[in-house]
């Protein structure tokens, strides 16, 4: 049975090698912020960090997975709110939602790539779908986060 | 103000009020009381605790649009609450209903959320407010004119006691509502016309499970869906291939117009479904294409007599009479909705023999409906929960199928919690689709240029012969079909408008901003005429719109912001577009630029808007920027069409939504001037794609009188 670590825990789970690995979040582990949007990687709203790269988790077979290291929104900080969360809440990012816990996630990597991104990384790596239209939002949020020095409890992610 | 406190008079109050709404004689919530909580519900609307915390129930949906927390807003100015401890909680609809629906309507659709309610909310909060002010007085023995409220606190003027709003709660709950509240002059707001934080973000940024996809039930089982193919044909048979002895799955469901199987997880569900040998029975639909989709339209086009929307003059006769004639045939596509969220609903069928749904809904009471229906339960044996909805845009209210559908999967298994959730390549074929609709246009203008008779023929499905039969005007006229064409703002003499509705097999609903395309329709045409004519685009509208219109305001001040009398910057060509909608006007001067290979890029949106007030401005440019991205899509690439009877598209690539590196700069011009209420969910979508499609003829010279733009070679010729 695949033995997996989520948010620095280690979980097993009983279930076939080739579920995605988004679907062993939700419904097994009981992880609700990762999101189903297309099932075919073009969405990003399953985004989560395996290893600290972004994944789009709907076509990772958990098998794949085993071992490594995946954080969800649900982990993304330790206690509290992350400063992207927060940037997010000031800059009232969301509209609906659906897609943001992929596009924080999406966020963090980059961030973590690229403390300073210029708009050109933003629009290479912030490559998530969303119908609401808050992708400018997105953009000033981040350069917003770029600007602001990080402190050491917000280094994670 | 003097509070009728008698029994007798509150009950006269309740009289004259009438149907609709009435302000609740209060009682504690039985649940809240059960638990031994001292919460008071002073009003319906208002639930306050003994620490002060405020809890303001919305009866609307949220899909993102911000009306949770601008009602909550609404509620909070006129109750003079403290809104850092405000929270607001959707109203239940089962209590809705066992309570006269007192919550007003639920529907939330047509940018009507705040701008429907916005009286009888304030009246609520402006209500309970002087009955806490009423309870104060009362324990003090002093007129309740003595005594004011702020920011949650009661002060009697004369010897400065106070009191704060969660000691004196239960006493006001037991207080008769005052016959007559006056509400603040908007000028004077304090929490509403701020940008206060939405309250529903907090959550969201953290993956919290809001929506419906996220409802988790104790022995709770999962369904995937598949509905036929072709619109209109039903199960012909099922062949289980081997599914229900697929790891997980529970049972298969075969209905008359779809087939689930159930499953201990969705993917498992979803699995076992591909498994499935179904045949469809097409109904006699699995031939209709866009080809015989565009035929049903034009027959429309071509029929000698149609039922009129609109006539002023007589337009056939002042077009043949003018000095120039001009004449073009606008059209569209289907377009689905896209929620990020599939339609989803989770249902319940309890031992006690009521029914629980969870679901993502525009419309509770729609829901509750459509849930009790499916299950042949009295309404009151329904409860809805009703959830954050991942993206809205019309598809959740008006059509309930997927209520129908979770319902009814249920019902098969009696006792159990099922989850239905369609996968994306499901929602995006069995959507209520944008109608695809042919427009001829045909104009006469006058020697000097000038627009003297406008003729349209208009060939569109309708949405509300199917989904709200009611709201269809005379002689057939779907207000949705013909709508910027028979309420055009132009002062043109001669004006006819020809309706022909061709419904075919595809079922049509409420896109964001129903009707959209005509202003797309329109507003290119009248380029073509200034153009035709020599004038300048804002300046040839200008002079057709009468002094004190509204669009005349917010097209002078889109022109003022986006410097549309400076020349653009080198390779950018600016068009402009206005149209009212929605209780509101709007705007918006596009600029873009056309790479040498013909490749169209929306640079920058500027768009004016005056909604009469704004309740949360930053709220309102949230949705200006969620008008434009929804519409740009559509705009550059999005199409569904129809072979073999059903959608073609499947997923996001082949229905692109387009993506960050894509989106415009958007600046919104917030120009509100008072005396009225208009929405914000969709006007700014209106003039959108004719203000992109002009400057793309700015661009290039070439008039695009179809979407979407990638069907157009834009290479300069």
């Amino acid at each position: 049975m695949p033995e997996l670590i989520v948010n620095g825990r280690t979980h097993t789970v009983d279930v076939e090698p080739d579920m995605p690995l988004l679907w062993v979040l939700r419904e097994h582990l009981g992880l609700f912020g990762t999101k189903y949007g297309c099932g075919i990687s073009l969405c990003g709203a399953c985004t989560v960090h395996v290893d600290g790269a972004p994944v789009r988790s709907c076509t990772l077979p958990v098998s794949a997975a085993v071992g490594k290291e995946i954080v969800t929104i649900e982990g993304l900080s330790k206690g509290g709110l992350h400063r992207i969360q927060q940037a997010w809440i000031e800059h009232e990012v969301p509209q609906c939602g659906y897609c943001q816990s992929g596009m924080i996630m999406a966020a963090a990597a980059l961030l973590a790539k690229h403390p300073q991104p210029t708009d050109a990384d933003i629009d290479a790596a912030m490559t998530n779908l969303c119908r609401c239209g808050t992708y400018a939002r997105v953009r000033t949020a981040l350069h917003a986060l770029a600007a602001t020095p990080v402190l050491p409890a917000d280094k994670r992610s | 103000m003097t509070v009728a406190v008698s029994r007798r008079e509150f009950l006269k109050a309740s009289a004259a009020l009438g149907g609709g709404f009435v302000l609740e004689f209060r009682y504690p919530l039985a649940s809240a009381a059960a638990a031994g909580a001292a919460v008071t519900e002073v009003n319906a609307w208002i639930v306050i605790h003994p620490d002060d915390r405020v809890v303001i129930r919305i009866a609307r949906s949220e899909m993102g649009q911000g009306s949770f927390t601008a009602l909550a807003q609404l509620v909070a100015e006129e109750l003079d609450c403290d809104w850092a401890k405000v929270s607001a909680e959707f109203a239940s609809p089962n209590e809705h209903f066992r309570r006269n629906r007192i919550w007003g309507s639920m529907s939330t659709g047509g940018s009507q959320g705040v701008r429907a309610s916005q009286d009888y909310v304030r009246k609520a909060g402006a209500s309970a407010r002087a009955m806490l002010i009423a309870a104060a007085a009362a324990r003090w023995q002093v007129p309740a004119t003595s005594c004011t409220a702020n920011a949650g606190v009661i002060t009697h003027g004369a010897t400065g006691r106070t009191l704060r709003y969660g000691e004196v709660a239960a006493d006001a709950a037991k207080l008769a509502p005052p016959r007559e509240v006056r509400l603040r002059d908007p000028k004077d707001w304090k929490i509403a016309g701020t940008s206060v934080h939405r309250l529903d973000i907090p959550d969201k940024v953290q993956g919290k499970p809001v929506f419906a996809v996220d409802v988790a039930l104790p022995g709770m089982l999962h369904a995937s869906i598949a509905q036929c193919p072709v619109f209109g044909g039903k199960v012909a048979s099922v062949d289980a291939g081997g599914a229900e002895k697929m790891r997980g799955v529970k049972k298969i469901v075969r209905e008359e117009y779809f087939v689930a199987v159930v499953a201990d997880s969705w993917w498992r569900a979803h699995q076992a479904l591909k498994q499935l040998k179904i045949e469809w029975d097409d109904g006699g639909n699995g031939n209709a294409s866009n080809e015989t989709i565009a035929a049903l339209l034009r027959g429309g086009l071509a029929d000698a007599e149609l039922p009129r929307a609109r006539t002023v003059g007589d337009a056939p006769a002042a077009i043949a009479a003018a000095a120039t004639v001009v004449e073009a045939e606008y059209q569209s596509p289907y377009l689905n909705h896209a929620t990020m969220e599939p339609q989803t609903c989770t249902a319940w069928f309890k031992p006690d023999g009521s029914l629980e749904v969870w679901t993502a809904t525009q419309n509770g009471e729609a829901s509750m409906a459509a849930a009790a229906a499916a299950a042949g339960l009295p309404l009151l044996k329904v409860e809805v929960h009703k959830m954050m909805l991942g993206g809205g845009f019309g598809r959740r209210g008006g059509p309930q199928d997927f209520v129908t559908q979770g319902v009814a999967i249920a019902k098969a298994l009696p006792g159990v919690p099922v989850k239905m959730m369609w996968s994306r390549e499901e929602d995006m074929q069995h959507g209520f689709y944008r109608p695809a609709s042919i427009v001829r246009l045909k104009a006469g203008l006058d020697a000097a240029g000038k627009l003297v008779a406008m003729h349209t023929r208009i060939a569109c499905p309708s949405i509300l012969k199917v989904l709200l039969p009611q709201m269809m005007k005379r002689d057939g006229i779907d207000f949705t079909a013909v709508r910027s064409f028979d309420d055009m703002p132009y002062a043109v003499p001669n004006q006819q408008v020809d309706y022909a509705m061709r419904n075919g097999h595809v079922p049509v609903g409420f896109w964001r901003a129903p009707g959209q395309q005509n202003a797309f329709y329109r507003e290119c045409f009248i380029d073509e005429l200034a153009h035709a004519a020599g004038k300048d685009p804002v300046a040839y509208r200008l002079a057709m719109l009468k002094e004190g219109d509204k669009n005349r305001r917010v097209l002078a001040a889109v022109a003022q912001a986006a410097g549309w009398d400076d020349a653009p910057p080198p390779g950018i060509h600016r068009g402009v577009a206005l149209a009212d909608g929605f209780g509101s006007f709007a705007a918006t001067v596009a600029e873009v630029s056309v790479s040498a290979a013909g490749a169209p890029k929306v640079e920058r949106i500027v768009v004016a808007i005056d909604s009469g007030y704004v309740v949360n401005p930053d709220t309102c440019r949230a949705q200006a920027e969620s008008n434009v991205l929804f519409g740009l899509g559509s705009i550059l690439y999005q199409e569904n069409n129809v072979k073999d009877g059903r959608i073609v598209e499947s997923n996001f690539h082949d229905f692109r939504l387009p993506r960050l590196a894509e989106m415009p700069r958007v600046e919104t011009i917030l120009v509100p001037s008072g005396g009225f209420w208009g929405g914000h969910g969709e006007p700014a979508i209106l003039p959108l794609a004719p203000a992109v499609c002009n400057a793309i003829f700015a661009a290039t010279g070439k008039r695009i009188r179809s979407l979407p733009l990638s069907h157009h070679d834009l290479r300069k010729a």
